[in-house]
């Protein structure tokens, strides 16, 4: 299947455009970048609404969006878990019980809230595997974005490769973390009005949601599935074996609704990031709610079109295929990238392909912009400032710092994009390794901000012996049919698991376990370190209650988290 | 700071501009729009395009500005 788009003049201009408004942003935003703090934390400025969305922006890159395209076309509905039960939650969660610790301990990192309520060391570990985390992560992507660009668009890679790593340098350069939040935003809109023409003619053509579900029914059964388990969510996981997904209904409560969720939303830097940067205390509170909102509606724009791609993939007359790859298997994560190419006609096709090159160089462009913070704050100013100079000097030598630092994870993204040509599977590898740290991350964080006997030696352990306890699962197990030690393995195949997903899940829950454990033992065998008042903003049972009585009561956190569990609630008995 | 409505707002009415005069202008292509099933697609994505960002750009603060400016 021919992948090549026809690209026509129109596209080209509303590309051009595109470019436009993104360094023209980052250019208007230059003259307010006068301090560290501007540049780094968006000056603590941002509008709850604003920051909201580029809270869920920044987890819908590009890869995500074709990703989960492609899911649903594997595993239909239950695809949806990822951005009901496994995102809502913990979303709420973070907003009505953490994000009071993170904005006001005046830590202005993840990180850096972790050396306030625990010690150096603690934050020195996660400090260091985020940043390495980070520029892995954006390199990836600017490998997978300069591959679709030649792929698609017939341009030339490394080109495409030096041309987008140069304007997202630009913007986040002039403009910091506000340029980045900014672009996020435009570019939640472009996925939002890009993706809608496309969703809504494959909606139609397959006869409507009713449409849909009856020509999936012969498909599905063929797979020895029953008719709907591909437009249901909930009904099917009784058994692991029964739907596409290969979890039961418990394993997507502990592993994804819990462990990898409020692992992922709750402590990654790189989304906390955007609240932190809110205008006030209760903005804060409110950045994941708003964003939740938006989240929820998502799947009907990627993951909903991806199932009705399996009816056209299937029916002959429809000319709807896959391209494979060298072994035969159709390539999913193409789907939408097909879905495009089928239904749009010049014109909005340049909105789509400018959606997927927005949604591209805003993920890079986020990673950058957490990364500088990171850099700046918690490795230059806690191990190498104090032995070049004055630890506290003034403020703008971390301006210069942070600038500096963008241009450093710029391009040590570029080299990470050619090691990711190279050498593809040691770049997933080393990011599977790298993202273990989320869920003993939020075990050593939860303990730390509710539990006021955890102590920093504690946490320190908790936080490596989880990581590693995920490593030795990792390489004790394999998923069905892996062919790479990637996949894990790579100590001994001991224990097989059906799919990919159930592996990653269980490696999740025995990480955050084992971090829980450790925590706790070791912090009741050890004597406190912090006093009561040394812990007051930093854990929950020390810190006054906030009083929202001054907010009207339709604008508190509290009346929003209802709205968002209601919308859930309905959604999922919907799609049950 | 600057108010992020504004650049949204001028560059999906630029977006829906362009794409909606080219719209009007294929109308009667029939063959370009057979792939999405006979519609006319860019005429009403255009259309909605634009709406959006006037409704954006109406609401920016640069816009509220001017427009108190003069009712005054």
């Amino acid at each position: 299947m021919d992948t090549k788009f026809a690209l026509g003049g129109i596209d080209y201009l509303v590309m051009a455009v595109y470019f436009l408004f993104v360094l023209g942003i980052g250019w208007a935003l230059k003259k307010y970048m006068k301090n560290a703090s501007a540049f780094l934390e968006a000056g603590r400025s941002i509008p709850a609404w604003v920051a909201g969305l580029a809270f869920i922006s920044t987890n819908l890159g590009a890869l995500e969006v074709m990703g989960m395209t492609g899911s649903g076309l594997k595993y239909g509905m239950l695809t949806t878990h990822f951005y009901w039960i496994g995102a809502i939650p913990a979303m709420v969660f973070l907003a009505l019980f953490m994000m009071r610790f993170y904005y006001g301990s005046k830590a202005r990192s993840v990180p850096e809230y972790l050396k306030l309520r625990f010690n150096e060391k603690t934050r020195g570990l996660n400090a260091i595997l985020f940043a390495v985390m980070t520029v892995l992560a954006s390199g990836i992507s600017m490998y997978a974005l300069a591959l679709l660009l030649e792929n698609v668009l017939g341009w030339n890679f490394n080109i495409s490769l030096f041309a987008s790593a140069a304007i997202v340098l630009a913007y986040t350069y002039l403009g910091g973390l506000s340029s980045a939040i900014y672009n996020e935003v435009l570019q939640f809109f472009i996925i939002v009005i890009g993706l809608m023409p496309m969703a809504i003619l494959v909606m139609s053509d397959v006869g409507g949601w009713s449409g849909l579900q009856t020509s999936l029914a012969p498909i599905v059964e063929g797979k020895g599935f029953a008719g709907d388990a591909w437009t249901s969510t909930w009904k099917y996981t009784a058994s692991a074996s029964g739907n596409p997904l290969g979890v039961a209904w418990y394993g997507i409560f502990a592993g994804l609704g819990f462990v990898l969720s409020f692992g992922y939303w709750c402590t990654n830097f790189l989304i906390v990031q955007r609240a932190m940067a809110a205008e006030s205390m209760t903005a804060a509170r409110k950045v994941p709610l708003i964003g939740a909102i938006p989240k929820m509606f998502i799947p009907f724009l990627i993951i909903v079109p991806g199932i009705a791609a399996l009816v056209l993939m299937n029916d002959p007359l429809k000319g709807f295929a896959l391209p494979m790859n060298n072994a035969g298997q159709p390539i999913y994560d193409y789907t939408i990238i097909m879905l495009l190419k089928q239904y749009l006609p010049a014109g909005v096709l340049g909105l789509g392909v400018t959606a997927l090159l927005a949604s591209f160089m805003s993920g890079m462009a986020g990673n950058v912009s957490a990364f500088n913070t990171v850099w700046t704050y918690d490795i230059y100013q806690s191990y190498i400032r104090p032995v070049t100079g004055n630890k506290d000097a003034d403020d703008r030598h971390y301006l210069k710092v942070g600038k500096m630092a963008t241009i450093f994870g710029v391009l040590v993204s570029i080299a990470a994009a050619y090691i990711a040509s190279k050498f593809g599977n040691i770049m997933d590898f080393l990011q599977t390794i790298f993202s273990m740290i989320n869920a003993p991350l939020f075990a050593v964080i939860f303990l730390g901000m509710f539990w006021k006997r955890s102590t920093g030696n504690a946490a320190f352990t908790g936080l490596l012996g989880g990581f590693l306890i995920a490593l030795l699962h990792h390489g004790l197990s394999v998923p069905e049919g892996a062919t790479t030690l990637v996949k894990g393995g790579w100590i001994a195949p001991l224990i097989t698991y059906p799919v990919e997903m159930a592996q990653n899940f269980w490696t999740a829950i025995y990480a955050f376990s084992a971090a829980t454990l450790l925590t706790v033992i070791l912090s009741l065998l050890a004597k406190r370190t912090k006093t009561d008042d040394d812990l007051n903003g930093l854990v929950y049972s020390m810190t006054p209650k906030l009083d929202d009585s001054a907010v009207l009561w339709y604008k508190r956190p509290w009346f929003l988290a209802v709205i968002v569990g209601i919308i859930m609630i309905v959604l999922s008995i919907l799609f049950w | 700071m600057l108010d992020i409505r504004f650049p949204i707002g001028l560059m999906f009415s630029i977006f829906g501009l362009i794409i909606t005069i080219y719209g009007l202008a294929t109308i009667g292509h029939d063959a370009m729009y057979v792939r999405s099933l006979g519609v006319n697609v860019n005429l009403i994505s255009g259309i909605c395009t634009l709406t959006f960002g006037l409704v954006m750009l109406f609401f920016s603060d640069p816009v509220r500005k001017l427009l108190k400016k003069k009712n005054v």
